[in-house]
């Protein structure tokens, strides 16, 4: 394997620097220029640098990587990858390599790792919960049972993200709850729940701020907020009934909010059931507008600098990415980089896009202002785009 | 929104069409564009390995127990109060019969 190599030559000279002095270190590197991409059919990972466009390595092994996800070390050195089939594996990707792998359930759905990076946090489906690990051992450190009602049901755990002071927030998709949980003393975590959310909440994101966290809600047209900065006020319904008096129409996958649009005075939010996008007054959390999109969105992201949002789009409408002008909240590019497009994630400025083209086995790179490819690299039924700027992000 | 009962003529049309040789009806091609949309798209909900997420399990052992004409409304017209969305329209009925026999198989 050629990059495997041309990673390892790089990486050589930075293990061995104190014995060999400064020689060999025309190929020393930093990794923020770095990402990983997942290849979600071969339970694989793509290392990737972003500064030339190029694959560095590849990492296999990792299990079932549908709907994978990952976190940062705050070293950026180390990719945390939460699998489907419970699987957590540490990637170094400096040296290319899978570090530990543990499997800690039998069905999880993403992870968020914590202020001070020392605690990794896994949401699951079956057993639905959370369990908490040290990010150096990978091990066991709290298991919270997501149990509800009063027949001792457990829900699946969606929404998961972290949260200024220690904390992680998620969502209870069976029971309609909120959970915020202080990891300060990781034995004796301090739980506050939040009951009656809403119906189904799916996803969560929270503001790059730490301050809102946000559910979106399936079973039902609004989202349901929390404050992180009043959190005796309770969650409050926004966007409620939006798109009332249009037929809602089937969603054949599920969006994601991760992907928090925030620009200027607006917020950009998936709508579920209708192929809108909806705008969102930051300070009253009214709704200002809705855009109609080509599909069903799945991601809603910003650009860095929050000029534009791009979007990709559910099955069976998902070989389309458009962009909106969040000035004049107008559509400005429809782009058809092929068949199902999963997911984007922008360099850490914004001049470009990854964009992930599954069916096609390759991630194609945007340049966002003139919307020319610039590059195409070949992977294998690639999925989630995950770069290194997210070690330094809240709620990443 | 109630069961219409052209839904109900469509159930009893698809028993009907159940007993007859369904697997012959579908082409090569069509099949393999199946058995990927099952992994890759059902499986956003339901896994990639079919072992469950935010929808049920789909395995062998979990449907077995099943009737399969359940299987079949739901593919097709979905099911309420849950995300499970109606295929109705994007596959042929032909199509969902080949799915949910393929899924009794456990030839995944």
């Amino acid at each position: 394997m050629p990059n495997r190599n041309r990673l390892l030559r790089c990486v050589k000279p930075l293990i061995m620097i104190s014995c060999l002095g400064l020689t060999a270190c025309a190929t020393l590197r930093g990794t923020g220029d770095m990402g990983v991409v997942i290849e979600r059919a071969t339970g694989s990972v793509q290392i990737v640098e972003t500064s030339s466009r190029s694959r560095l390595g590849q990492v296999t092994g990792l299990g079932d990587l549908s709907h994978a996800s990952i976190v940062y070390s705050r070293d950026e050195r180390y990719a945390y990858v939460f699998g489907r089939d419970g699987g957590l594996s540490q990637i170094d990707i400096l040296q290319g390599k899978l570090v530990k792998r543990v499997i800690q359930s039998g069905n999880s759905i993403g992870g968020a790792i914590s202020q001070d990076g020392r605690l990794l946090a896994v949401s699951n489906y079956t057993p639905g919960g959370i369990k908490v690990f040290d990010t150096q051992s990978l091990e066991l450190l709290v298991d919270i049972p997501a149990t509800y009602g009063n027949e001792g049901k457990r829900s699946k755990v969606v929404g998961l993200v972290d949260a200024p002071g220690q904390k992680f927030v998620f969502s209870l998709y069976d029971a309609g709850e909120i959970w915020v949980a202080d990891l300060t003393e990781p034995a004796k975590p301090q739980i506050q729940k939040f009951i009656k959310v809403g119906n189904q909440p799916y996803d969560g994101l929270i503001t790059e701020d730490g301050r809102f966290y946000i559910a979106g809600l399936f079973g039902e047209d609004g989202l349901a907020m929390l404050d992180m900065w009043n959190l005796d006020k309770g969650v409050k319904r926004i966007l409620n009934g939006y798109g009332r008096g249009e037929q809602k129409l089937p969603v054949y996958k599920m969006p994601h909010l991760e992907g928090w649009a925030m620009a200027g005075d607006y917020a950009f939010l998936p709508s579920v059931g209708h192929h809108e996008v909806l705008v969102v007054d930051r300070h009253t959390w009214q709704q200002k507008k809705s855009i109609k999109v080509h599909g069903q969105p799945v991601f809603v992201m910003a650009r860095p600098d929050g000029r534009q949002v791009w979007i990709n789009f559910a099955y069976p409408l998902n070989d389309t990415v458009q962009v909106v002008d969040t000035k004049t909240m107008q559509i400005i590019k429809t782009l058809k980089p092929g068949k199902a497009v999963l997911h984007m994630e922008f360099t850490p400025r914004g001049e470009e896009v990854w964009v992930s083209s599954r069916d096609d086995d390759r991630v194609l790179v945007y340049d966002t202002r003139t919307f020319e490819q610039r590059s195409s690299l070949e992977m294998k039924n690639p999925s989630g785009i995950f770069f290194t700027s997210r070690a330094h992000r809240i709620g990443l | 929104m109630k069961p219409s009962s052209g839904a109900g003529v469509v159930l009893i049309f698809l028993l009907l069409a159940f007993n007859v040789q369904v697997l012959a009806e579908v082409s090569p091609d069509r099949q393999a564009a199946l058995r990927h949309l099952l992994k890759q798209d059902c499986g956003s909900c339901h896994g990639m390995t079919l072992k469950g997420g935010l929808g049920p399990a789909l395995t062998k052992n979990e449907i077995m127990h099943k009737p399969k004409q359940l299987l079949l409304t739901t593919i097709l017209d979905g099911r309420r109060g849950t995300p499970m969305p109606p295929f109705r329209g994007l596959l042929t009925e032909e199509e969902v019969n080949w799915l949910v026999e393929l899924l009794y198989q456990g030839d995944i």
